[in-house]
């Protein structure tokens, strides 16, 4: 065998692939991690597909990126740095707006202008959940327990997670049972008579899920949003100086100081087993690599259906990870502008360009286009959540210059008829059509345009059916149940075998959550 | 009414937070906007336009300028070439620090000095038998500062002037239309950064062109409250936050000497003599019973003093500038006189005066905290300083 001597190999070379790299080669492991594409990150790239205009290609926005691989990891020191995405300004169709500053009292006269009664609504609302957040928080950090077991580590997290839930009080655990199971259109609906806030606060549970607002159990995922932390402050959105490949570069910069080694162009065919133990992989070119730790950061279909064969794994599970929920719901359009945005009902330039712009005039329109998905079509009317990084970061675009970045919902990755370069084109065009009505200079003003549809993303990125969440946050997947009961805690039933995706708990986003935890389960069983 | 710098038409309209603070008895802003948030990243990953015209300025000129600033301050001036600067402390008779600023020779027999504090009198005192004159152009004098990754950018298509070849603490002329200015590659930010030195006459047309020529880099005007948590990261000390300038000082422990506040390298013993030298000369002998030095916070161990009161961690946005108590076990052993988060680092970090033998970096130290109403102490390292010193400053 070529290249022998890591003690561990990571397969992909996502941020979570990387995370849990860095763990183990701080911990004195030879670690190598494989990555398929020219680049490390995953989806958390930054590409220059124009001359000149740096694209966050996928992942766009930072906020779940944990404080604790942050400090341990040192990234600042490694270049990561993440400047404040302030506010969320939602154009109208009937030519007013809609905007949440990131100060208390703008944003406080803004709403008023809408409704006095939601100005009050927000201050409470912003409480509950922001303790709601502080409770749950420490769960981010925890191996979830194995539910279906008895061993006495599995009972003393069950025990820990019942002192949180009771923690809460009573008031505070009927909110948060109401969040785990209500829709996030129902729930907020108790809280807001606006419209457009409602829309706009119930689009952050539908991203990445194949649900509407209606659906429920979306009012989940408004809370996991509310869990980001930037700088040990609750609910602050930022963007990575360079976009967001710099939180990859970053971490793999951590990773190579720990003496990790990175190897690009280098597709992972399948994992080498023998005797029930994962012994090292196979490249497509052949090239065989051995270790002694094997560590899957792909989604579950990919680490357990497609790099072992299912025939090694226990029925039970293969059938688990078959139904396991992966359905692609989300495109992305990448803009050169010539020239900023000019909204009609606020025009020129100002700072509600330098947050976020969120195409979400109402619950209806978002449910409408959830409805065109449902029944295997692109939405005609799509949910956009758009941010300027070139107005945070000038270094993203040539001087003058602008890059947009548009994350589209609803785009199945089942779409009828199937995703063909003609389909990509028309849903491209919805979006700049959708866009257009607000701000009429679009148009004309854009130089470059890159289009992603889940079926792009599956092809290029590698993630299955588009999915950029490895999987829905839906209930169901959450916890000890992600991705399935009993292999929630980075094992495989194949010894040496482990999973660190995002397919694993707590699931997508930046937050390098689940290669930490891997690696932290990793490096307890190699000390047993 | 207080003073306005020369800028104050542009800046007053730019003001929306209405938050100003007082510097060498002018009003400039505190920040712009209603958080300094935004002006704080600008010099970090843009470029910050600030205006710095309250700083006192003092034009040296004649045969013997050099010689005269030499007998004042730490440096040794007389090997200040023509376009260099030099930053320096300079001291009274006991070698305590009286003020700090940059000089800037302009011409063989031109030099200006700035500072933090009224120094006239003090020029006209140890003047005595050199030929030199000395002019106060504080208030004719407009100062920006353009601060930041981008400022390079931002300032070559402003400005006519050769700043690829402009070094590190090095001067030049330049010309923008009319106007005659120099630049200095100086700044309090610890960044890649400038200064502009022009007459106050042209200020608001000077503020205009590089508000227009910045805009596509980002360049933003940004305030005090940012300007602090810059320095900090950076490690540059404040006059009368850090320390109490020696005409100030009521009692001789309120006083520092250029080794107790990390600028030992100042000090050019070896030079003829100047104020202070005999004094310094003493100190160097000895090791310095005060140091100033970084500390980061632990973080992990703060968490949990604020978890015990069922809250996550609550820091101010703002820098603080208050003294705090640093211990070593149960003795106070120093204490720290600004901090703030930093955001860029992603760490709690301070500035403090610590008694040896605590003063080797990796030592650990506490620092006091109040959480919930009680005095708490979260265990903090001790840090060489600076913090942060990015390659771009100096390349």
């Amino acid at each position: 065998m070529k290249r022998a001597g890591f003690d561990a190999i990571v397969i992909g070379g996502g941020h979570n692939g990387l995370v849990n790299a860095a763990y183990l080669g701080r911990a004195g492991l030879r670690v190598l991690v494989l990555e398929r594409r020219h680049l490390v990150g995953g989806a958390a790239v930054t590409e220059e597909v124009f001359p000149g205009f740096k694209y966050s290609v996928c992942s766009y926005v930072v906020s779940l990126l944990r404080p604790e691989i942050i400090r341990d990891l040192d990234l600042p020191a490694c270049g990561l740095e993440i400047l404040p995405l302030e506010s969320t300004f939602t154009p109208l169709p009937n030519g007013d707006y809609l905007v949440r500053w990131a100060d208390h009292d703008l944003t406080r006269r803004e709403l008023y202008r809408h409704s006095p009664r939601d100005a009050d609504a927000y201050d409470e609302f912003g409480r509950l959940m922001h303790q709601l957040a502080f409770a749950v928080k420490p769960v981010l950090g925890m191996i979830p327990p194995d539910v279906t077991s008895f061993a006495p580590s599995d009972l003393a997290g069950l025990l820990r997670l019942g002192r949180y839930v009771r923690g809460l009080g009573a008031d505070r655990f009927h909110a948060l049972v109401k969040l785990m199971t209500m829709s996030a259109a129902d729930y907020l609906e108790e809280w807001f008579e606006t419209e457009s806030l409602k829309a706009t606060m119930s689009a952050s549970g539908i991203i990445g899920t194949f649900l509407g607002p209606r659906s429920p159990g979306t009012a989940y995922v408004l809370l996991h949003h509310y869990l980001g932390e930037i700088d040990g402050v609750f609910r602050a959105w930022g963007f990575a100086r360079g976009g967001t490949g710099a939180v990859s570069n970053a971490i793999a910069t951590a990773a190579e100081r720990r003496g990790v080694t990175l190897r690009t162009g280098a597709a992972v065919a399948r994992v080498i087993t023998r005797g029930g133990r994962a012994r090292g992989v196979v490249l497509e070119s052949g090239e065989q690599i051995g270790a002694r730790v094997v560590v899957s950061a792909l989604d579950p279909k990919r680490t357990f259906l497609e790099l072992v064969d299912p025939a090694e794994l226990p029925g039970e599970l293969v059938a688990d990870i078959r139904r396991f929920r992966i359905r692609g719901s989300s495109g992305k359009v990448n803009l050169a502008l010539s020239e900023l945005p000019d909204f009609t009902c606020l025009p020129g330039f100002g700072p509600h360009l330098r947050g976020a712009i969120s195409i979400s005039p109402s619950v209806e329109y978002l449910e409408r286009a959830y409805d065109d998905a449902k029944y295997g079509a692109f939405s005609r009317r799509p949910y956009l959540d758009i941010v300027i990084p070139s107005l945070i970061d000038p270094g993203m675009a040539p001087p003058g210059k602008h890059v947009m970045s548009i994350f589209v919902q609803y785009a199945p990755y089942q779409l009828n008829g199937g995703w063909t370069d003609a389909r990509r084109e028309a849903f491209g065009d919805t979006v700049i059509d959708t866009l257009s009505q607000f701000a009429p200079n679009l148009k004309s003003a854009i130089l470059h345009r890159q289009v992603l549809t889940p079926a792009d993303m599956e092809r290029e990125m590698g993630l299955t059916e588009g999915n950029i969440f490895h999987g829905e946050l839906s209930l169901h997947q959450l916890f000890s149940l992600r991705p399935a009961t009993r292999w929630a805690q980075y094992r495989t039933p194949i010894a040496g075998y482990y999973q660190c995706g995002s397919g694993t708990h707590p699931g997508g986003g930046i937050s390098g959550a689940p290669g930490r935890l891997g690696a932290l389960r990793i490096l307890k069983d190699l000390r047993q | 009414m207080l003073r306005t710098t020369p800028f104050h038409s542009r800046t007053a309209l730019l003001c929306q937070a209405q938050n100003w603070r007082r510097w060498a008895g002018c009003v400039v802003a505190s920040s712009y906007e209603l958080s300094h948030d935004r002006e704080y990243w600008a010099i970090r990953s843009a470029a910050a336009l600030l205006d710095v015209s309250p700083l006192y300025k003092y034009l040296v000129r004649g045969p013997d300028a050099a010689r005269l600033l030499d007998r004042i301050v730490t440096r040794d001036i007389r090997r200040c070439a023509v376009g260099q600067v030099m930053y320096t402390p300079w001291c009274d008779e006991a070698g305590k620090v009286l003020d700090d600023g940059t000089i800037t020779r302009l011409d063989e027999d031109l030099l200006r000095l700035t500072a933090a504090e009224p120094n006239l009198r003090w020029l006209h005192e140890n003047s005595a038998g050199l030929d030199a004159t000395i002019d106060d152009v504080s208030d004719s004098t407009a100062a920006l500062a353009v601060q930041g990754p981008a400022s390079r950018a931002i300032l070559r298509d402003a400005l006519e002037a050769d700043l690829d070849s402009l070094r590190f603490f090095r001067a030049t002329r330049a010309q923008v239309r009319d106007i005659p200015l120099t630049i200095t590659r100086t700044g309090y930010t610890g960044d890649l950064g400038y200064e502009l030195w022009f007459d106050g006459r042209h200020a608001e047309r000077m503020w205009d062109h590089l508000i227009a020529a910045g805009q596509p880099y980002g360049l933003t005007p940004a305030g005090m409250l940012a300007l602090d948590i810059a320095r900090i990261e950076a490690g540059l000390i404040l006059i009368d936050v850090d320390y109490v300038p020696a005409r100030k000082a009521l009692i001789l422990a309120r006083t520092s000497s250029p080794f107790e506040l990390g600028l030992g390298w100042t000090v050019r013993l070896d030079k003829g003599y100047f104020v202070g030298q005999r004094a310094l000369r003493a100190e160097q002998a000895r090791p310095p019973t005060w140091q100033l030095r970084g500390l980061e916070i632990e973080w992990d161990a703060l968490e949990r003093l604020y978890a015990e009161a069922g809250l996550p961690v609550e820091l101010p946005a703002a820098a603080w500038r208050t003294s705090v108590p640093v211990y070593a076990g149960d003795e106070q052993v120093g204490y720290a006189t600004s901090g703030c988060w930093s955001p860029l680092l992603k760490q709690y970090i301070a500035l403090a005066h610590v008694r040896a033998p605590h003063t080797a970096p990796g030592t650990s130290l506490a620092m006091e905290v109040t959480v919930e109403h009680r005095r708490r102490r979260a265990p903090a390292r001790v840090r060489e300083l600076p913090f942060f010193n990015p390659e771009r400053k100096r390349a």
